[in-house]
């Protein structure tokens, strides 16, 4: 039990001191997190709105690909990346592996499929005369893409906090493409999994806190611009 | 479809771009996770050899069999491992060189302070054999590093087989101090390197719930060594600075301070370059 509140002094502590440790942590986490998810937005927002507008063969079969990877396990895509960005790998002449680019490129396929589900079924879900009434209005298809993305603007929001949800509290991928590289890849998530390994319990909690913390503020970020976008 | 790929591209030159600009020269190393663990690492050799030399460690602590397989895939330019067998097939396959012994401790091994199966004081095959009779438990690190490896050939040397599939017998397949606390919770035994085990202690406040039980038996002596991945292998691998690591650690400024590293007064590792 002790653990718990010396967790909850430390995490303070953690915030406050300005703790380089910490700081890196968590600027690592940020960093990684914030490039998957622009990488994540730009490639799954088009698909997943050609996923849910356009009609095709085969339709079926790809929403059901695409639901069966929101369970992709973050070890076997960690596993997957490693393969690739190795030096041996096909991609080891990048050299990707142990940075946080690499650990970036993990995350995005790991929001990717979040985000082009919940994309398609946004605009799956959207009145069926938005597109019929854009077409008489004269819009090219870049148009047509623009004005429904923009009106399922909220569902997507909600795709991308699923998403970013995800992203940040993964460990798989930052363990094992990153290498847990203190001052480099050292995630708030992967120093966890260090502390609590050396029994360090306290230390591992306060780290908790510092994540929810950093959870937390991005949320409120986002509240703000919804009530901006409402407005 | 066009801009979906230019989209994905672009990304990826993005990432690429994103990459830090190289402040210095970076030695990559994997280790097992007792340096990292015992605070060798990031206490000593990693400021100290950036400061002697300007040169940057960057290293990734797993079990001493990944860290050899990591070498072979050309990840790491240097590893720092404790199992000399397994060392010698990555030598003969030419994937390392420059095999440098460089500090020492022993194994341990370590129990509730009752010791329920009462093995205190036995030599290792003995104790091992013992451990089986009563079906005490005992927890086994299973993660193929150093340690591992070691404790597997006790059994052998012991004359039985590994007990595998008994419920007695279990495999953590995490890091020293994880399975050390594990074995805690089981009120069971485990086998640890004698460096790991003072940090535990440390962290225990000097006053661990496990304690040596069996200790000093020459087949549990630990050596730790320094390896060069080969150039003729891995071309992009940095020989230049692995060579200077491994030199700097066998210098007598490095292995004094080595020697120095201490924590409840004791040394964790104690330094042997030739």
């Amino acid at each position: 039990m002790d653990y718990l509140l010396e967790g909850f002094s430390q995490g303070f502590m953690l915030l406050f001191s300005g703790d380089p440790e910490a700081y890196s942590a968590i600027w690592a986490t940020v960093y990684a997190s914030t490039l998957s998810m622009i990488c994540s937005m730009a490639i799954g927002v088009p698909l997943g709105f050609l996923l849910g507008y356009k009609k095709f063969p085969g339709k079926k079969v790809v929403r059901t690909i695409v639901d069966t990877l929101l369970s992709f396990p973050t070890v076997v895509i960690g596993l997957v990346v490693y393969a690739f960005l190795t030096r041996n790998g096909p991609l080891g002449g990048t050299g990707l592996l142990f940075t946080i680019p690499g650990m970036a490129i993990g995350q995005t396929l790991l929001g990717l499929p979040i985000i082009v589900a919940m994309t398609a079924n946004a605009v799956e879900g959207l009145d069926k005369r938005l597109p019929m009434t854009l077409i008489t209005l004269g819009a090219n298809p870049g148009q047509m893409m623009w004005a429904t993305v923009l009106e399922a603007r909220y569902s997507i929001m909600l795709a991308a906090m699923a998403a970013y949800g995800r992203i940040v509290s993964e460990v798989g991928i930052s363990m094992m493409v990153g290498g847990n590289i203190k001052w480099h890849t050292r995630t708030i998530t992967t120093a966890i999994a260090l502390e609590t390994g050396k029994g360090e319990f306290a230390v591992g909690i306060a780290l908790g806190m510092v994540l929810l913390t950093v959870a937390l503020l991005v949320n409120i970020g986002a509240a703000g611009l919804k009530k901006r976008a409402v407005q | 479809m066009k801009r979906l790929l230019i989209a994905a591209l672009s990304c990826l030159i993005a990432m690429v771009m994103a990459l830090p600009a190289l402040a210095g020269p970076t030695l990559m190393m994997a280790t097992t996770t007792s340096t990292a663990n015992t605070g060798l690492l990031d206490e000593l050799i990693v400021p100290k050899f950036m400061k002697d030399t300007g040169i940057e460690i960057k290293y990734v602590a797993v079990g001493t069999g990944k860290a050899l397989k990591m070498a072979e895939n050309c990840d790491v330019d240097v590893v720092l491992v404790h199992a000399p067998a397994a060392e010698k097939a990555y030598v003969d396959k030419g994937v390392l060189i420059d095999r440098k012994e460089l500090m020492y401790n022993d194994f341990v091994i370590i129990g509730p302070a009752s010791d329920p199966a009462g093995v205190k004081g036995m030599d290792v095959a003995q104790a091992l054999k013992t451990i089986a009779e009563k079906q005490a438990v005992f927890a086994s690190r299973g993660d193929n590093s150093g340690t591992h490896k070691k404790e597997l050939s006790l059994w052998k040397a012991a004359g039985m087989a590994v007990p595998e599939k008994d419920a007695w017998y279990i495999q953590t397949g995490q890091g020293m101090l994880p399975t050390i606390n594990i074995a805690n919770e089981k009120n069971g035994y485990t086998m640890t390197d004698r460096g790991t085990y003072i940090k535990y202690a440390d962290t225990k406040g000097g006053n661990p719930p496990l304690v040596v039980l069996v200790e000093g038996d020459k087949v549990l002596f630990n050596q730790y060594s320094a390896l060069a991945v080969n150039t003729a292998k891995c071309k992009d691998a940095q020989y230049d600075l692995a060579t200077k690591f491994i030199n700097w650690m066998a210098s007598p400024d490095t292995q004094k301070a080595i020697g120095d590293f201490k924590l409840l007064g004791k040394k964790l590792f104690i330094p042997n370059a030739q």
